[in-house]
């Protein structure tokens, strides 16, 4: 692997920037491994890249039906945070976050982790309160998150609007520091190369269209578009497509697959310092090292693959906008997309076993996995290298539903990021 | 946006209507009898299917009713809606094709 540093840089640039190699080897697929991982996006490869490094597994492979990172991890807006209210989640999401403050240089790859804050609106009383018992049960935690007035909010976020005559106004917010977006295609890319390194093959442009089972039930490897791939373990983390691949199995999960939409405007001149979130009328904006607003639109109500959905689901969440950001009204908005998101009914993960020997999922991070890509990546190595979860994401089970120990962050935020 | 057929109302955009997920999700006739399993199956499991779903809407500004509907979740195209009570239809591969199309 050719190391990346400003030396490097500087050596390359001298060579017309042509002495650039692949950042990871393309392979065909061999008749077996060890582990194969489902799904190329930045849970899989992290998966693969942690299995290589912590737990000194080798052959493995990532098997994607697509290109690398071509679904979700494409797709969102990168926020990243940990201020979850219950213990399970937020000891979870915060596991993730430390990864992600050291990921680039871990992976010698640019991240480009920007800890900008995310101050998350309040506009009513109801807010006011829910914020402000996140805000303490978060510090209970070690995590941090503080209560700013509206007047503190404006003076953090200039272009906030918080006069007290908008539909809702804003009646004050909590504040992240330590929150912040990244580059989504870097994170997939830096793990793909790392993983790559030691020995992972990876995959692409090869569906998994069938789980082998052996005679007791056990897994015994893959059917794929390319030919069958044997192996003892077999880790899901197929985002929108969890049921499809588990049910080739017989699992029914407690997922339901929903699109869900963003969009970004023209590219202007630094204007927003940091993210933006409101639960109660719905928006989330940042702007992109390009230049970009980057805003988040609601999830459609209907199940479906399409990676589309209807155009008043952003409408809805542009007026939102608009009337908190009013210098925004006059911006363009250049590109709109869609993505396959996987719902659970406590809109909390699941990184567990499956009831099939052999066979793993780390699934139902539905509208805001992105922020967990480190740390669930890093907890589902674990679970399969161990055959047992991490004490971290052990109350993250499908069992859960039967037993009646739910996380409820759907309840907690009516909205999950 | 969707363009929906309520089965009492006729063709109305997506906006007047609310998806009820999953239909055909029959509450257990003997409640006191199930397992845990078989109520976190019947609560909480759905089958989430690439392909041909069948779901319920209401028509909530509209008429109000909830009907059902087969739709291709690959293309959202619907195949058809139907009234609340009534088994789910069967369809012949030319309607599932073109549905995939
Ligand atoms: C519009 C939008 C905005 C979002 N905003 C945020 C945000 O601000 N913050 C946040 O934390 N999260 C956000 N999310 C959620 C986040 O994107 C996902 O939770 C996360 O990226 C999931 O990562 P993944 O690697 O599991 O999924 P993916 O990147 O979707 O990877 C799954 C991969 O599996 C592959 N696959 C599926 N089936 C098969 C098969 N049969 N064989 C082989 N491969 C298969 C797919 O092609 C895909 O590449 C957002 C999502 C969307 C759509």
């Amino acid at each position: 692997m050719q190391k990346f540093s400003a030396l490097s840089l500087a050596r390359k640039a001298l060579g017309g920037h042509l002495g650039w190699t692949p950042q990871w080897r393309s392979v065909e697929p061999k008749p077996a491994y060890d582990i194969v991982i489902v799904g190329g996006g930045g849970h899989g490869l992290g998966t693969a890249y942690y299995l290589a490094k912590q737990h000194g597994l080798r052959n493995i492979a990532v098997i994607e039906r697509g290109w690398l990172a071509g679904g979700n991890t494409a797709r969102n807006t990168t926020i990243i945070r940990s201020n979850y209210l219950f213990n399970e989640s937020s000891s979870y999401y915060e596991h993730s976050l430390k990864l992600w403050e050291t990921l680039s240089q871990e992976l010698n790859y640019n991240v480009m982790f920007s800890q900008r804050g995310c101050l998350m609106v309040a506009h009513t009383v109801h807010d006011v309160q829910v914020f402000k018992r996140h805000v303490h049960a978060n510090r209970l935690n070690g995590i941090d998150n503080e209560w700013l007035s509206a007047e503190e909010a404006k003076a953090f976020c200039p272009p906030l609007n918080i006069s007290p005559n908008i539909r809702y106004p804003v009646l004050g917010a909590s504040l992240q520091r330590r929150a912040g977006t990244a580059r989504h295609d870097a994170v997939a890319w830096g793990f793909a190369r790392a993983a790559s390194d030691m020995g992972v093959d990876i995959i692409e442009n090869c569906e998994v269209t069938g789980i082998l089972r052996g005679p007791g039930g056990e897994v015994r490897g893959v059917e794929t578009t390319r030919g069958t791939i044997r192996a003892g373990k077999v880790g899901v983390s197929a985002a929108g497509h969890s049921s499809v691949v588990l049910g080739m199995a017989g699992v029914r999960l407690p997922l339901q697959s929903n699109p869900l939409q963003a969009l970004v405007s023209e590219p202007v001149k630094p204007a927003f310092p940091t993210i933006v979130m409101s639960n109660t009328i719905h928006a989330y904006i940042s702007q992109s090292d390009k230049g970009e607003m980057v805003i988040g639109a609601g999830t459609d109500s209907y199940v479906s693959y399409t990676q589309r959905g209807g155009l008043h689901i952003p409408a809805h969440t542009l007026e939102a906008i608009c009337e908190l950001f009013p210098m925004f009204r006059r911006l363009r908005m250049l590109r709109s997309w869609g993505g396959i998101t996987d719902n659970t009914p406590d809109r909390s993960p699941i990184t567990a076993k499956t009831p099939v020997p052999g066979l793993y999922v780390n699934c139902g991070w539905g509208t805001g996995g992105f922020k967990a890509t480190p740390g669930a990546a890093n907890l589902f190595a674990w679970t399969i290298a161990k055959n047992e979860p991490h004490p971290i994401n052990a109350p993250f089970t499908i069992e859960r539903f039967r037993d009646g120990v739910m996380i409820d962050e759907a309840a907690a935020a009516a909205v999950a990021h | 946006m969707l363009l929906i057929r309520c089965p009492y109302c006729g063709e109305r955009s997506e906006i007047e209507f609310a998806n009820g997920g999953e239909a055909h999700i029959a509450r257990p006739a003997d409640p006191m009898s199930q397992t845990d399993e078989e109520w976190a199956q019947y609560l909480y499991m759905r089958d989430n299917p690439k392909g041909l779903i069948a779901e319920r809407w209401r028509h909530a500004h509209g008429c109000n009713r909830f009907f059902n509907a087969l739709r291709d979740t690959r293309t959202d195209r619907f195949v058809m809606t139907y009234e609340m009570g009534r088994p789910r239809p069967e369809i012949d591969a030319a309607t599932l094709a073109e549905a995939a199309r």
